[in-house]
């Protein structure tokens, strides 16, 4: 059976098309959700994408926490559902206490847009299997609070359990806590990053195709969970 | 009818990269010795009726889940009578 890929589109949501792109280019089938509906429709899995889920108003995810959808989302991330957040998905899962820290406004005020070279540091999450630790991948970054902070105890307690998945390489280019980019759960299935995989999955639009490694990642870790058959 | 304001604040270990910049903005207006800025935001609650404990307790609760993030923010509940 195909694995069914839920995006979550909020008011405000940009790139829940694109993150749908990337699921069927994967391999699996994607399945709209919508905010409103406080319903996972049976998915395996379920992105959050990038954007400015309303309007960001408050503080950038800080309102989408509350929409009827999050609810069940926030219930089956505790039950092991693998979740991937986005940018402003990043931000909606820090909002909603499912990965700690915050992002702030990035540190020299500039909203900013640019092909950013990354480190993967972390190959056991549901979303980062498919790739070596080591590995130098190419994506697009865009964002204006997308600076990563946390107390010093949370920063090192990523660090020593292997939580950070990815870090920026040559520059930090918002001011993030030790060049994090992206980060798991202790249980591996929640991930959010600030750059955008789903942007660099074909080559005649994203620089590169090594975001494809999220998704193909993820369609491993449940063909292993035995969720799927390959 | 009574008003609640809130308050809220960056924690201070957290860097506020808009008040490093308005600090930078007061210098060129002419206003010389600040030495720190801190942006926050304030939240004016028109209630009706009256404010008793519980609906303090309700606006505490709110003020700490959805107007403030405690990761990064502080907060202050203040009532105007």
């Amino acid at each position: 059976m195909t694995p069914r890929v839920g995006v979550i589109t909020f008011p405000g949501s940009l790139d829940d098309k694109d993150a749908a792109r990337a699921v069927r280019i994967a391999g699996a089938d994607s399945v709209a959700l919508w905010h409103a509906d406080a319903d996972l429709h049976s998915v395996d899995a379920v992105v959050l994408p990038g954007g400015f889920s309303y309007g960001d108003y408050l503080r950038c995810g800080a309102i989408a926490k509350f929409a009827p959808v999050m609810e069940k989302l926030v219930d089956a991330a505790n039950g092991g559902l693998p979740i991937l957040g986005i940018c402003n998905g990043f931000q909606v899962l820090t909002e909603s206490h499912l990965l700690p820290g915050a992002l702030t406004r990035n540190d020299h005020l500039h909203f900013i847009c640019r092909d950013q070279k990354l480190r993967i540091e972390n190959n056991t999450s549901a979303w980062t299997s498919d790739f070596n630790v080591g590995d130098e991948i190419l994506i697009p970054l865009k964002n204006g609070e997308g600076g990563y902070v946390a107390d010093e105890k949370t920063l090192d307690e990523l660090e020593g359990e292997g939580r950070v998945i990815a870090r920026y390489l040559e520059i930090n280019p918002n001011g993030s806590r030790r060049d994090i980019a992206g980060i798991t759960n202790s249980r591996g299935n929640v991930v959010g990053i600030m750059p955008h995989p789903e942007h660099a999955v074909e080559t005649l639009t994203g620089p590169t195709t090594d975001g494809l490694g999220f998704f193909s990642s993820l369609l491993k870790s449940l063909v292993n969970d035995g969720k799927v058959s390959a | 009818m009574a008003i609640v304001v809130v308050d809220v604040a960056l924690k201070p270990e957290i860097l506020d990269p808009q008040g490093r910049a308005i600090v930078s903005a007061l210098g060129r207006v002419g206003l010389s010795g600040v030495a720190d800025v801190r942006q926050g935001k304030q939240f004016v609650l028109t209630i009706d009726g009256e404010i008793d404990d519980a609906k303090l307790a309700q606006i505490n609760e709110i003020a700490s889940t959805l107007l403030s993030n405690p990761v990064i923010e502080d907060f202050t509940v203040q009532v105007r009578r």
